[in-house]
């Protein structure tokens, strides 16, 4: 089980080395969205800072996350069929759009550090949480686009589909990012949010498993 | 017969007592809910007054919401496990009207919110709408108005009720989070927030006034079935129109 998710996710990892254009697509996505911001906008107030941090990293999710199953053609899919199970394919795509995703979390925030004021005093324990929340978004993001996969408009549809899923777990995460801007929290309050967050997480990615069975039986 | 389940293949007739006793049973419930809402003495609270009355149609429609949902979120399990296309059309129906109850809990709710949160301070509607229970509804409606979305855009029928199937179950799980666990974590002017008082008078009963409760639950019962029965016969509907398809008599 380990070799065939490790020999996918390098395949995944190989494939986007080889064509690059999409890796350097997002990146380019994530420079012209912050610079737009940078241009529109003087100074951010911590609390705008934060709503507007976690809305891109929103929209980077999205974008970054949208092609993993959509470039995956009918007769590659098959081929995938036959030779490894259902659970082991999406674990390999979870774990790869985290990859991704973890790495976009941090270009975005460092991106976010040179062109604004910084309003995070604990640089450390905010970087934790970008990281534990691009991991819960591109989640919640994945199994959107295996969803969406099947559908016939498929791109619009995957922000129809994941946007109200992903909600409860955005407002959680701008709460908890707030310990980060120093602003005191009931004892237990932190720990409590990030279990909350993690327990989901963990959520999402059974019924991933248990349901992305039946999504790719054609 | 269950409510849940169709009167759709008998053999011989049973009696309309037999058959129907939980249509009539919602019928009397309601009469009792409405006649005793509005005449039966309440307890009296600061601001809240007789409005508490509302409790039995408001409160009454989330719970009915809640569970229709809950048959809904089953009938996709079923059809996954079955592939019977029947389930897909119980799964499709129960969702919608569990979508009509939280419409319903919001129209409910407003008549509520303009006689008690919004009376004497200046409060902007604004400040009303931040309030976290509001916010975990609206997600659970965008999230079902989400999968009436994703049926709409196929063409397959099978697909559509796979994969439909398969985002219903996945959004009934995150609704968990939304609606019973953030307003709870966060302030709320509904009761049942941390640091107020008031307990969980849905839930609990050593929180609700026993007056309240001659009628509440009833309430309850009575605006679920009547859900489940207006349900049935959406159900019905579809069969007949999906008669062809279905490939044995409906």
């Amino acid at each position: 089980m380990m070799k065939n998710i490790v020999a996918l996710l390098k395949k995944d990892v190989l494939l986007e080395l080889r064509q690059q254009h999409t890796f350097y697509g997002i990146l380019l996505y994530i420079a012209s969205t912050i610079f737009v911001l940078f241009l529109s906008v003087s100074d951010l107030e911590a609390g705008v800072w934060n709503g507007l941090f976690w809305v891109i990293q929103l929209f980077v999710c999205v974008n970054a996350v949208a092609k993993s199953f959509l470039q995956e053609s009918g007769g590659r899919m098959l081929y995938f069929y036959s030779i490894v199970s259902p659970a082991e394919f999406v674990l390999a795509k979870l774990l790869y759009n985290i990859l991704i995703m973890l790495m976009m979390s941090g270009i975005s925030l460092f991106l976010f550090y040179i062109f604004f004021n910084n309003p995070v005093t604990h640089a450390a324990q905010f970087l934790g949480i970008v990281l534990l929340g691009g991991s819960s978004i591109s989640l919640v993001f994945t199994l959107m686009s295996a969803i969406a996969a099947r559908a016939q408009q498929n791109a619009a549809l995957i922000a129809i589909l994941g946007f109200p899923v992903i909600l409860p777990q955005l407002l959680l995460l701008m709460r908890l990012s707030k310990t980060a801007f120093n602003e005191i929290f009931k004892a237990g309050a932190v720990l409590q949010i990030t279990g909350l967050i993690i327990g989901l997480d963990i959520l999402i990615a059974a019924l991933a498993v248990i349901l992305f069975p039946y999504l790719w039986k054609e | 017969m269950l409510p849940f389940t169709l009167p759709l293949r008998h053999s011989k007739k049973p009696s309309v007592v037999k058959k129907s006793w939980w249509k009539i049973t919602s019928f009397i419930l309601l009469l009792y809910t409405i006649a005793g809402g509005f005449l039966m003495d309440v307890p009296r609270l600061f601001i809240l007054n007789e409005t508490i009355r509302n409790l039995y149609f408001h409160v009454a429609m989330w719970f009915g919401m809640m569970i229709l949902f809950t048959v809904s979120f089953i009938y996709s399990i079923r059809y996954l496990r079955s592939s019977n296309y029947r389930y897909d059309i119980f799964a499709k129906q129960y969702a919608g009207m569990g979508a009509w109850f939280g419409i319903l809990g919001y129209a409910t709710g407003v008549i509520w919110v303009s006689v008690t949160w919004l009376t004497d301070q200046q409060q902007s509607i604004g400040s009303v709408l931040k309030e976290p229970k509001l916010l975990g509804a609206a997600i659970a409606l965008l999230i079902y108005g989400a999968y009436f979305v994703l049926r709409g855009s196929f063409t397959d029928m099978d697909k559509r009720a796979r994969v439909s199937a398969v985002y219903n179950i996945f959004a009934f799980v995150m609704l968990f989070p939304s609606i019973w666990i953030i307003p709870r974590l966060v302030g709320s002017l509904h009761p049942g927030a941390p640091g107020s008082d008031s307990g969980n008078p849905a839930l609990n009963f050593k929180d609700i006034d026993s007056r309240l409760r001659m009628v509440f639950y009833p309430a309850v019962i009575g605006w679920t079935l009547l859900g489940v029965w207006i349900t049935t016969l959406q159900i019905r509907v579809q069969l007949l129109k999906d008669k062809s398809l279905l490939n044995e008599p409906a």
